[in-house]
């Protein structure tokens, strides 16, 4: 499955699931590195951003990481499970652990991100 | 040692001078004697101290010549010039207001709290496990706070109602909803030094202040506004209405609230105000000139993420039961950096849990007792003036009243006032007022009768008049839709303790459950937990230190402002400056008003555009979060491999940066405990390139008497008087941070409003709501310099840099120790890297730090300012054999380590990992660990003579953050 993610250096990755639709997370290695989310902050839906804008933060006990939108778009759904169960960022960052869709109004710029073993080489 | 008997000849012999022991109390101050200084030198290859400080400190910006200040002075001796100095004061009673009240302090709380080192030494409760007792003590602060003002949540103190005010003002901006609108609007009957502050802070925001009558509220684009309740002239206004204006324009509704009146009001919470903030000094903290105080922040839920300062929430243990801890920390300076809410970085503690003992003391029938007498007295004194033609201008009162009369009755008052030694509030040359308080009585209502209305006052009297009250003739002036009918205060902490032996077995199993100086070294890198005398902290409870208004003309108290005068001085010398401003309240309100001095000065050079901060990555969290403050562009500088600023990238920032390059903020020694060698070039780098140093004062305990921030190249440097100069931190508040400054930075050191605190002031603005800031703690360090002297305040930090190079050494066959000087020693502090045994068995630096607690130690500072270490600063106050325990200790958990790293016990299942080991652990009846309850809890034979008991097991972080709850849970929750 993670095969089909494309990855930003700044550990989010890109699931593209529709012509324009994709589906931003964060990385296995970024929830590792995080350790126990405690809480995150989405974007609003419906929020216009361009790629390696601010658009969400992903708090542990210890740390405060912002999380850079990989493409531009619109924000067309946020992942409100985690407002409760923040610790799904933890078990399941590629799937359930999702953060966002975004309507890409330049899908153009996911030629510009990592696949899976250039992102993996990225933070070796 | 000699036989008595010579001993007895030497002495006989001895002069009287040299029998007299002017320096004792610098014996006393340092730990190690000179034997024990002796073995330690040994140990590292040093025939004397001044070798050792010439290998520590680079000879570039060595001091080399004795402090310019007088020799030691005796302790007994100090205290009475203290005394003499004051005598001259005539602080009178002050009826001024405005947030300080007098108050009476419960004295089983000033004696067993306020005067006791097993509260007042205590560090901020970082570690939660050894912190129990202050963190139960500010939760019930946080429910005193939440329950008064009938808010959602409320922090565990910020500074002063006027910085809260600010606090507020940025928090409104924060979470309205057009962040666009930038104009932030201020009742303009709130306090003056409340809007002094505002105005001040507004200037780094961006926000403009709008000061109206808010009758015109309706006239401005707002994005929040403050109303005082009640206001600076007494009056209540009609809070649920302007509130309602403000949220119909979707802003941001903020109440300055006085606290005692909020007994018999309606709390602003029950009428939609989003945040409510004020002072709690008058539940029985001292005026103290001005502080130190503890101020509230209350908000709604929705707005926890966004409260400033510290906030006490209720957690789990490894145990499953509950255990409270500092919550949400994400939203600080030390984590958050620029992006913080806020750059305060500590909270009042010892004040904050003073309040709320004074309100468990009194319980909630005590405390409306107190608030309604303080009414009735209002009450009298304004029927009785009414009755004689003097009709307070305001409508409604709790416990405040204003005139407005002719120019020539005005002064008429003030002299009698002046003649009865009484304050009253000076509004203008025509409009006077007084606030009554709990130490009012009925004798100072008529002298006030006198004072205000001279021979009209006769055959007015207390008892007739409060009769008609009594029997219901006369009545307070509020509708009753103003009036609480909400209870308060419910929670049994606060109906329980209300005989003093019970009171006082609460606070005393409080403090039991908690590490403080009076029990173990606390080896805070950065924090410099040395000794804080007894005679240091005798007088901020004489009364002429304490019961003092800060609003009282300088005239009046010519020994306070000498004794404030003689440290500036005193602090002059140690650090090289020209002038010094005692206003900031603590070392990150220093940081932003140095900014401020850089800022003003820049300006008044037409350099508006210079808005870049150089700050080295290793820098504390505060610095950054303090620039952001004034709205200075932060730009990081790189740290070299030894731990150094990286000069060539400071080079090349302060190049790219030439034309906006504002300042450079930097600590010294480096927040890694290192003296840099290069240091007076980096300042150069800096001052070429148009821009001003402002040296960070953390680590000053290493610099006193071997150099001085000013010769170094530093522009401005606050000092933490609540560091280097044994202002005790209480637990996590109070501190001050006084700013030195070079003589061109002078005039834009802050002033003030009310009371102008310097002469030479340009319009810089308050930082905080009183002229001196934290004044009743300045004796502390006035005491300290006076008793060390020059050649005392010199063997001190010697002896500093003694102990820690002491401890590096002992510890180095056995642990990393990261970062030393050019010749290999550290400064006053080092630092040990546990990064490359987490590795190898997954024990890491927070396992060592849990695991030092069943020694009865407190940990070093964790993960600051490098992630994975422990930094340990020991101060010149700890004896050799206080450090050698420690050491036996760290080299027991290295031992530890080693059976994980061996095999020999298990990874997860071992005393490391299960610290701290409690009581409940100890006695369980299941123990099923592969290592013994013995060494569970008596990890070395000296554990025994004197067992800490950590009060619950590991606490749950993660579990706290995610279930937030900041209020007391019931009692039976403990029991189980």
């Amino acid at each position: 499955m993670s095969n089909t993610l494309k990855y930003a250096r700044s550990h989010e990755w890109v699931r593209v699931d529709a012509d324009e639709l994709a589906t931003v997370g964060i990385s296995e290695f970024a929830q590792e590195a995080l350790g126990d989310v405690v809480f995150v902050e989405l974007p609003k839906s419906g929020a216009t951003v361009s790629a390696g804008q601010e658009v969400a933060v992903v708090e542990s006990v210890k740390a405060a990481s912002d999380i850079f939108s990989p493409v531009s778009g619109t924000i067309v759904a946020v992942n409100d499970t985690l407002k409760d169960k923040p610790e799904i960022l933890n078990s399941a960052p590629l799937t359930d652990g999702w953060l966002f869709r975004i309507r890409m109004s330049k899908p153009s710029e996911l030629d510009a991100l990592l696949d899976a073993a250039g992102y993996a080489a990225s933070h070796g | 040692m000699l036989p008595a008997t010579l001993l007895r000849t030497a002495e006989s012999m001895a002069d009287l001078k040299s029998l007299q022991h002017c320096d004792a109390f610098v014996r006393r101050h340092i730990g190690p004697d000179d034997v024990q200084v002796a073995a330690m030198l040994a140990e590292l290859g040093h025939q004397s101290l001044d070798e050792l400080i010439a290998a520590t400190v680079p000879a570039a910006i060595a001091l080399n010549k004795s402090l310019a200040l007088p020799p030691p002075e005796a302790e007994h001796d100090a205290l009475e010039r203290l005394k003499r100095l004051l005598a001259d004061d005539m602080p009178g009673r002050a009826f001024i207001g405005l947030g300080y009240y007098d108050t009476l302090t419960p004295l089983v709380i000033q004696r067993n709290v306020l005067e006791n080192p097993g509260w007042y030494t205590a560090y901020t409760p970082y570690q939660p496990e050894i912190s129990q007792g202050r963190l139960e003590c500010l939760l019930n602060f946080q429910q005193m706070i939440m329950d008064l003002t009938a808010m959602e949540i409320a922090n565990a103190s910020l500074l002063d109602e006027a910085t809260a005010a600010a606090e507020a003002m940025a928090l409104a901006h924060r979470v309205c909803e057009d962040k666009d609108v930038t104009a932030f609007f201020v009742d303009h009957h709130c306090f003056p030094q409340t809007i002094d502050v505002l105005r001040t802070r507004a200037k780094g925001y961006g926000f403009d202040i709008i000061v109206d009558d808010p009758a015109r509220l309706g006239a401005h684009v707002v994005f929040g506004a403050l109303f005082q309740y009640p206001d600076r002239t007494g009056e209540l206004c009609d809070l649920a209405a302007l509130i309602a204006q403000v949220h119909a324009r979707k802003g941001i509704a903020v109440v300055a609230a006085d606290l005692l009146s909020l007994t018999l009001l309606k709390p602003p919470g029950e009428l939609g105000a989003d945040v409510v903030i004020g002072t709690t000094q008058r539940f029985g903290v001292p005026m103290g000139y001005g502080g130190p105080h503890a101020a509230y922040f209350a908000t709604r839920d929705a707005f926890k993420r966004s409260i400033p300062g510290r906030l006490i929430g209720v957690s789990v243990d490894a145990r499953g039961k509950p255990a409270l801890r500092m919550a949400l920390q994400t939203r600080e300076q030390h984590i958050r950096r620029e992006k913080a809410n806020s750059n305060i970085c500590t909270a009042q503690v010892l004040l904050a849990n003073i309040a709320a003992l004074y309100a468990m003391y009194h319980g909630p029938t005590g405390l409306m007792r107190i608030g309604q007498r303080v009414q009735r007295l209002t009450d009298i004194l304004a029927r009785g003036l009414a009755s004689r033609g003097l009709v307070p201008h305001n409508r409604r009162w709790f416990d405040t009243l204003t005139f407005h009369v002719p120019q020539t009755q005005a002064v008429a008052i003030h002299e009698r006032a002046a003649a009865a030694a009484i304050h009253l509030r000076r509004d203008s040359e025509t409009s006077l007022g007084l606030s009554l308080d709990e130490c009012t009585t009925a004798e100072d209502v008529e002298i006030l009768w006198q004072v205000l209305l001279g021979e009209a006052a006769v055959s007015l009297s207390v008892a007739a008049l409060d009769a008609e009250f009594a029997t219901g003739r006369l009545a307070s002036p509020f509708d009753a839709t103003q009036l609480r009918t909400s209870p308060f205060l419910q929670h049994p902490h606060f109906t329980s303790y209300h005989s003093e032996t019970e009171l006082l077995r609460y606070m005393k199993k409080l403090e039991d459950r908690d590490i403080a100086l009076n029990r173990s070294m606390i080896p805070l890198g950065s924090c410099t937990m040395k000794l804080n005398a007894t005679a240091e902290m005798l007088p901020i409870t004489w009364p002429e230190i304490a019961r003092v208004h800060p609003f009282v003309p300088p005239s009046a108290v010519p020994g306070y402002q000498a004794m404030i005068d003689g440290l500036a001085d005193m602090l002059k010398a140690i650090t090289g400056f020209d002038a010094v401003s005692m206003q900031p309240n603590s070392g990150a309100q220093g940081e932003y008003a140095g900014l401020l001095a850089i800022r003003g000065y820049l300006d008044s050079r037409g350099g508006q555009h210079r808005n870049v901060c150089l700050i080295p990555s290793s820098a504390h969290g505060t610095n950054p979060a303090s620039a952001q403050l004034l709205g200075m562009r932060i730009v990081i500088v790189a740290c070299d491999a030894q731990g150094n600023v990286d000069s060539a990238d400071l080079e090349a920032k302060a190049q790219q940066h030439a034309n906006e390059l504002a300042a450079l903020m930097l600590t010294y020694p480096s927040t890694h405990g290192v003296f840099e060698e290069g240091v007076r070039e980096l300042c150069a780098i800096v001052h070429a390139h148009g821009g001003q140093v402002y040296m960070d004062g953390a680590n000053l305990n290493a610099q006193v008497g071997v150099s001085r921030p000013a010769d170094i190249g530093a522009d401005v440097s606050h000092v933490n008087l609540h560091k280097t100069f044994c202002i005790p931190h209480g637990g996590g508040g109070p501190g001050m941070g006084p700013i030195g400054v070079k003589a061109h930075l002078a005039p834009f050191l802050p002033g003030h409003d009310v009371v102008a605190p310097n002469a030479v002031v340009r319009d810089s603005g308050a930082v905080a709501a009183a002229p001196w800031g934290s004044a009743g703690i300045l004796p502390i360090s006035w005491m300290y310099i006076t008793l060390m002297g020059a050649s005392g305040l010199l063997k001190a930090t010697q002896v500093a840099i003694l102990n820690a190079n002491y401890i590096a050494a002992r510890l180095a066959p056995h642990y990393a120790v990261l970062y030393t000087g050019a010749k290999g020693r550290v400064a006053h502090e080092c630092i040990i890297d546990l990064r490359p045994l987490k590795l190898a068995t997954g024990i890491s630096e927070e396992d060592v730090a849990k695991r030092l607690m069943d020694f009865g130690f407190h940990a070093p500072t964790m993960s600051f300012p490098v992630a994975g270490t422990l930094m340990i600063e020991p101060t010149e106050s700890e004896a050799k054999p206080e450090l050698d325990r420690f050491i036996d200790a760290m080299l027991v958990i290295r031992r530890e380590i080693d059976d994980v790293s061996t095999g020999r016990i298990d990874a997860q299942n071992n005393p490391l990992k299960h610290a701290p080991h409690t009581l409940a652990d100890i006695t369980d009846a299941n123990w099923e660990r592969p290592y013994s309850r013995e060494v569970a809890a008596f990890p070395a034979p000296w554990v025994r003579e004197h067992k800490y008991w950590p009060a619950v097991n590991r606490v749950d972080n993660v579990y706290g953050d995610r279930n937030l709850v900041c209020s007391c849970p019931p009692l039976d929750a403990y029991s189980s």
